[in-house]
């Protein structure tokens, strides 16, 4: 039996936000609205935000995926409500550093998505974990051309 | 048969993964290597590497003779008529792809059918999607039972007499389903329906006899059948491979080459332009070697010994869902309560336990399942009944953790 390594994987925070995750749904009249899919695996994700004057005033998230996908969503979405969309988007490159095992910088303001610093021991994962902040990524530039 | 025995001829086997003894039950994805086909490769690199149907030399020589002998190998193992009809390609993929292009924009015209399943692979339904745009064909399927298999009353209410050509797995790589595929041939046929065949799940588990089946086309990749990446095989009968175009040209595929026209060589080497795989050819031939060994008839004996023990073991863990057939071949799709099959598989590799999760390439399926995905394991001559108990060990402590109040 070898599950010590999966408990720092799958630590509490990671599945409480996984079994009752936050800002689930559709922002019906978002200013946003992006669909993302992981081909290989088939996890896909809706992100709708309301950015006003650049500010991320409300953001949920819809879609169907594994425990690491759905939970990285559910702490995105309560990191960035509230912050600059550039700011949101600088988050998500801090994000990819922590999950290649390289130096990063994220804040105690940026909630709980430090627990999620375990899969980069899990390469297969990485793509679970980055999902929802490609999605946001993907979704800014769109917007912004 | 003796799995035991068969397992010292693959090193890979014997390893830890995750401070546990690897269980690989991912032969669906790819099966693993025996040591005489890795054997073969190396001394072809090391003795005689050259190019083929090229040079004089002694060693350009003894390259073509591996790799035309690998492919008179081939044509005795599935007993197809004549060595022509035996091309080399890079694997399913292309095979099925390499039909779809040349055949099927030289007989396929405006309003014809092509008739599939909802249990294939992409590799079997996108190319046909896209001939059928190409030639504003239409695409239809055949309907699946509950249990996914097909019936051949379904199969007689599709295939018509619009129907051009049926293409259809041999075995589902998700359901496990045996499709019937000598009735379905007869079928198309007396439709006047060409029938085209993805084997790649069925000839490594079975004896598979193309002109017993009466296919006119049938694909298969050696890597899922004891041989390396990189190489397939395209039966067709040698009548059609005769009228159709190459899509690839190039090096060895030509006759005569003029400033602004060329002519192409005869088959099997028309639709094999450039260098081709020869290592991988060689390698295929002794993998073939390696299964006549055991044959193909012990094989699939011995691998319903092991799918039967596993449905029945299974079936005892609580929470399971087993997806396909009672009677299948050698792989068991599942889910388990309400584990993400993600999780399951980084679960189960910790203890060392190699099973696919995803949607296996079959997205309509997985749909027509209801699911967003699954997790698939597979056996193969190497596995026993005591990996098997393991593996239903970790299942159960896989379930425990993740229902753990977290």
């Amino acid at each position: 039996m070898n599950f010590n390594n999966l408990n720092q994987l799958y630590r509490s925070v990671i599945m409480d936000h996984y079994k009752n995750p936050r800002n689930k749904g559709v922002i019906e009249d978002g200013t946003l609205t992006v669909d993302m899919n992981n081909p290989t695996c088939g996890d896909r994700i809706r992100l709708t935000l309301n950015v006003v004057d650049e500010i991320v005033e409300d953001v949920k998230f819809d879609g169907e995926g594994c425990s690491i996908s759905m939970a990285s969503a559910s702490m995105m979405t309560e990191s960035i409500t509230g912050k600059n969309i550039n700011e949101a988007l600088s988050m998500g490159d801090e994000f990819s550093k922590m999950m290649l095992g390289e130096d990063y910088d994220i804040s105690e303001e940026m909630g709980d998505i430090e627990a999620l610093s375990g899969v980069s021991q899990f390469p297969a994962r990485i793509k679970c974990a980055t999902l929802s902040w490609k999605a946001l990524e993907k979704g800014v530039k769109a917007d912004s051309k | 048969m003796n799995a035991k025995d068969i397992r010292k001829d693959f090193p890979i086997l014997d390893q830890q993964v995750n401070g546990n003894d690897l269980i690989y039950f991912d032969t669906s994805a790819t099966s693993q290597t025996p040591s005489p086909v890795i054997d073969a490769m190396t001394a072809y690199y090391e003795a005689y590497n050259s190019n083929v149907h090229r040079g004089v030399h002694t060693l350009g020589t003894k390259a073509t003779d591996g790799y035309e002998q690998a492919r008179m190998k081939v044509r005795s193992f599935i007993n197809a008529k004549r060595f022509e009809e035996v091309i080399f390609t890079r694997g399913t993929t292309a095979a099925i792809n390499l039909v779809a292009r040349s055949f099927g924009d030289m007989v396929i015209e405006p309003g014809d059918e092509i008739v599939v399943t909802e249990m294939e692979h992409h590799a079997n339904i996108v190319p046909w999607q896209e001939l059928a745009k190409r030639k504003q064909a239409e695409l239809k399927f055949i309907p699946m039972e509950a249990d996914g298999t097909l019936t051949m009353e379904n199969v007689e209410a599709t295939i018509g007499e619009n129907t051009k050509i049926v293409a259809i797995t041999h075995v589902s790589n998700v359901l496990g389903t045996i499709n019937d595929i000598r009735a379905i041939a007869e079928v198309a046929h007396r439709n006047d329906a060409y029938i085209a065949v993805d084997g790649a799940q069925a000839v490594p588990h079975m004896s598979v006899d193309v002109q017993d089946l009466d296919v006119d086309f049938y694909a298969f990749s050696g890597h899922k059948m004891l041989g390396p990446t990189g190489i397939g095989v395209l039966y067709g009968r040698s009548e059609l491979l005769d009228d159709m175009e190459p899509i690839e040209y190039g090096g060895d595929m030509i006759d005569f080459v003029d400033l602004r026209t060329s002519t192409w060589t005869d088959l099997p080497v028309k639709f094999e332009a450039g260098t081709p795989m020869i290592a991988e050819a060689i390698g295929l031939a002794a993998a073939i070697d390696y299964i006549e060994d055991i044959g193909p008839e012990a094989i699939l004996e011995y691998e319903q010994e092991l799918v039967n023990y596993a449905l029945e073991r299974m079936r005892s863990v609580e929470g399971i869902e087993i997806y396909g057939p009672e009677s299948r071949a050698g792989l068991i799709t599942f889910n388990l309560s309400d584990v993400h099959p993600h999780d399951l598989a980084t679960a189960l590799d910790s203890e060392g336990v190699a099973v696919r999760a995803g949607h296996h390439c079959a997205q309509p399926l997985m749909k027509w399942l209801g699911v967003s995905s699954t997790a698939r394991a597979s056996f193969y001559i190497y596995n026993t009944t005591e990996e098997i108990d393991s593996f239903i060990e970790s299942l159960k402590r896989t379930k425990e953790f993740f229902s753990y109040e977290f």
